[in-house]
């Protein structure tokens, strides 16, 4: 261990801590979502947006097809149930951002294709159990009982069976 | 040598506290400059964007905008810092033969975050962020200095304000449009002492974009375009302790290199309208200096003679220049399109008659520390 001795000459090297500085944001999310966070808040619904060229239903709803590179101005209906598109289960410790609190592990993970919709919504899933929770399965979400207009107003989404 | 000219130009109107997200701004901005040049899409080759991640309160912010910017299948790269120097790497990708046309765009929404924070974050952690310098008490330590190197005064940095703040009046983008007196300057609130509130450019949410071609890509558009004559940019110290805060030699060595490229021997002369990056009333009479139209240390005296009104020999700003609207990063894109609107004749109640030849400028870090210009003509 003779790296460990110290010369006495020698000035050790430091560093400066950032300390409890952060930097706050007051993001609009514009018409499309304000929709998709108004109706999830007040009616437990869900919406997304169809391009009038290829047809396709985006969720979350947004303004721009970037594949035809047109406007999208039709709001459609989208279930609250769908299927597991991809998934994983996470072992390691994550600090909720809304919180600031470590969430509970191991958790379940999914980009979720709800009926109606042709692209994915990620949330989580209440399960950990692999046997069950895997590519294909049909979930549901559930609500939380006091909605604040924010997509954490979905709890979480649970296997269907 | 190759060339390469604007084809096409689009903004949104720049106000505070704008509804829609960035991402439908920049769509506005680039279908607005699409359908300005009459081409789709798909007639762009490359595409630039210009985003900041601490503006936009997310890493790698330029991901957040691909959709609406219209890369989808297409060669895409970004540059973090003001719009101008977006311009310089759409410019330069057309003449690389890599790519003959360029759509570059800049987006901002500096109502989401807070001005004051995000700038102070520019600064060296170390040893200069925790005294809380931002952009603005940084540039009062620069307006100081002029004031103790030239003997300018409160009141001329005042008149940069009057002149532009009248400008805007007739700019349809801008977000201040209200005239206003040197005594209104003088007396409006203190923010940093010599800066007084109308001494500084307001928080604006905005988009910009330019579609950019060289000459093989002519052939795709309808309009004339309007060529670039010269473009150039240099970098100034990072530390502002390093620097001599009096003197903008950057804006010197870009404006010297530009100008040759254009064949300029006295840019008061031979410009026609110029539009500036006057994010503090002071600095347009220091960009004066730098740009050469003045002796150094006589900036004062420039906007004293009335040269730099719209009535003068070479109006500056007749946009309103940062003052009337400041969307950060999307400025010297602002400036570039005034200019080219110009040239077009198409600015039209901020028109300058017969303008043939006209420059834009932007900044880049404290106290302009990067400096780019572009000279452009038809």
């Amino acid at each position: 261990m003779e790296n460990n001795a110290q010369k006495k000459d020698e000035q050790e090297l430091l560093t400066v801590s950032s300390g409890e500085m952060f930097q706050p944001y007051d993001w609009s999310v514009g018409k499309f979502g304000s929709k998709f966070l108004h109706e999830l808040k007040e009616n437990k619904k869900l919406f997304g947006s169809k391009c009038p060229k290829c047809g396709r239903v985006f969720i979350p709803p947004r303004k721009v097809c970037g594949q035809c590179y047109v406007a999208m101005d039709e709001f459609v209906p989208v279930s609250d149930e769908g299927e597991v598109y991809v998934c994983a289960i996470i072992q390691f410790g994550f600090v909720d951002p809304e919180t600031g609190k470590q969430r509970p592990v191991p958790y379940g993970y999914a980009f979720i294709k709800l009926d109606g919709a042709d692209t994915c919504l990620t949330h989580f899933v209440d399960s950990v159990d692999p046997e069950k929770f895997k590519v294909g399965a049909r979930v549901r979400a559930v609500f939380e009982e006091k909605r604040k207009g924010s997509l954490m107003d979905i709890k979480h989404f649970e296997l269907v069976d | 040598m190759e060339k390469a000219g604007i084809v096409g130009v689009g903004q949104t109107k720049y106000e505070r506290k704008k509804d829609d997200t960035f991402a439908e701004l920049v769509f506005e901005a680039c279908t607005g400059a699409l359908t300005d040049a009459g081409v789709g899409i798909e007639d762009i080759d490359n595409v630039i964007t210009v985003s900041n991640d601490f503006w936009d309160g997310r890493t790698i912010s330029s991901m957040a905008i691909q959709d609406a910017a219209g890369s989808y299948n297409k060669d895409v790269s970004t540059v973090e810092g003001d719009g101008v120097f977006g311009a310089m790497y759409g410019m330069m990708r057309t003449l690389s033969g890599s790519f003959d046309t360029t759509l570059v765009v800049a987006h901002v929404k500096g109502s989401e975050g807070n001005m004051n924070l995000i700038t102070n974050a520019m600064f060296d952690p170390i040893y200069q962020r925790k005294l809380g310098i931002d952009a603005t008490s940084s540039a009062a330590l620069q307006a100081r200095s002029y004031m103790e190197k030239t003997g300018a005064t409160e009141e001329d940095f005042a008149r940069v304000s009057v002149k532009n703040q009248g400008n805007g009046v007739n700019n349809p983008y801008a977000q201040i449009r209200e005239k206003i007196s040197v005594d209104d300057v003088m007396k409006s609130r203190k923010i940093s002492e010599p800066l007084k509130l109308f001494d500084c450019s307001p928080i604006t949410d905005g988009a910009a974009a330019i579609v950019i071609s060289n000459e093989k890509g002519m052939k795709r558009f309808k309009k004339d375009p309007v060529w670039i004559l010269g473009a150039a940019h240099f970098s100034d110290s990072y530390t502002l302790g390093y620097r001599d805060l009096t003197n903008s030699r950057a804006l010197e060595a870009a404006a010297k290199k530009a100008y040759d490229m254009a064949g300029i021997t006295n840019p008061l002369m031979e410009l026609d309208v110029i539009e500036l990056a006057d994010a503090y009333s002071y600095m347009e009479l220091l960009w004066y200096e730098g740009l050469g139209l003045t002796p150094k240390g006589k900036g004062a005296d420039l906007i004293r003679s009335g040269a730099t009104a719209m009535d003068g020999e070479l109006p500056v700003n007749p946009s309103g220049g940062l003052l009337c609207a400041h969307p950060v990063l999307v400025a010297g894109l602002a400036r570039i399109i005034e200019a080219t609107l110009q040239i077009r004749g198409e600015a039209g109640d901020r028109q300058v008659k017969g303008a043939n030849k006209a420059l834009a400028h932007g900044i880049n870090g404290p106290c302009g520390q990067a400096h780019g210009v572009f000279v452009l003509g038809s």
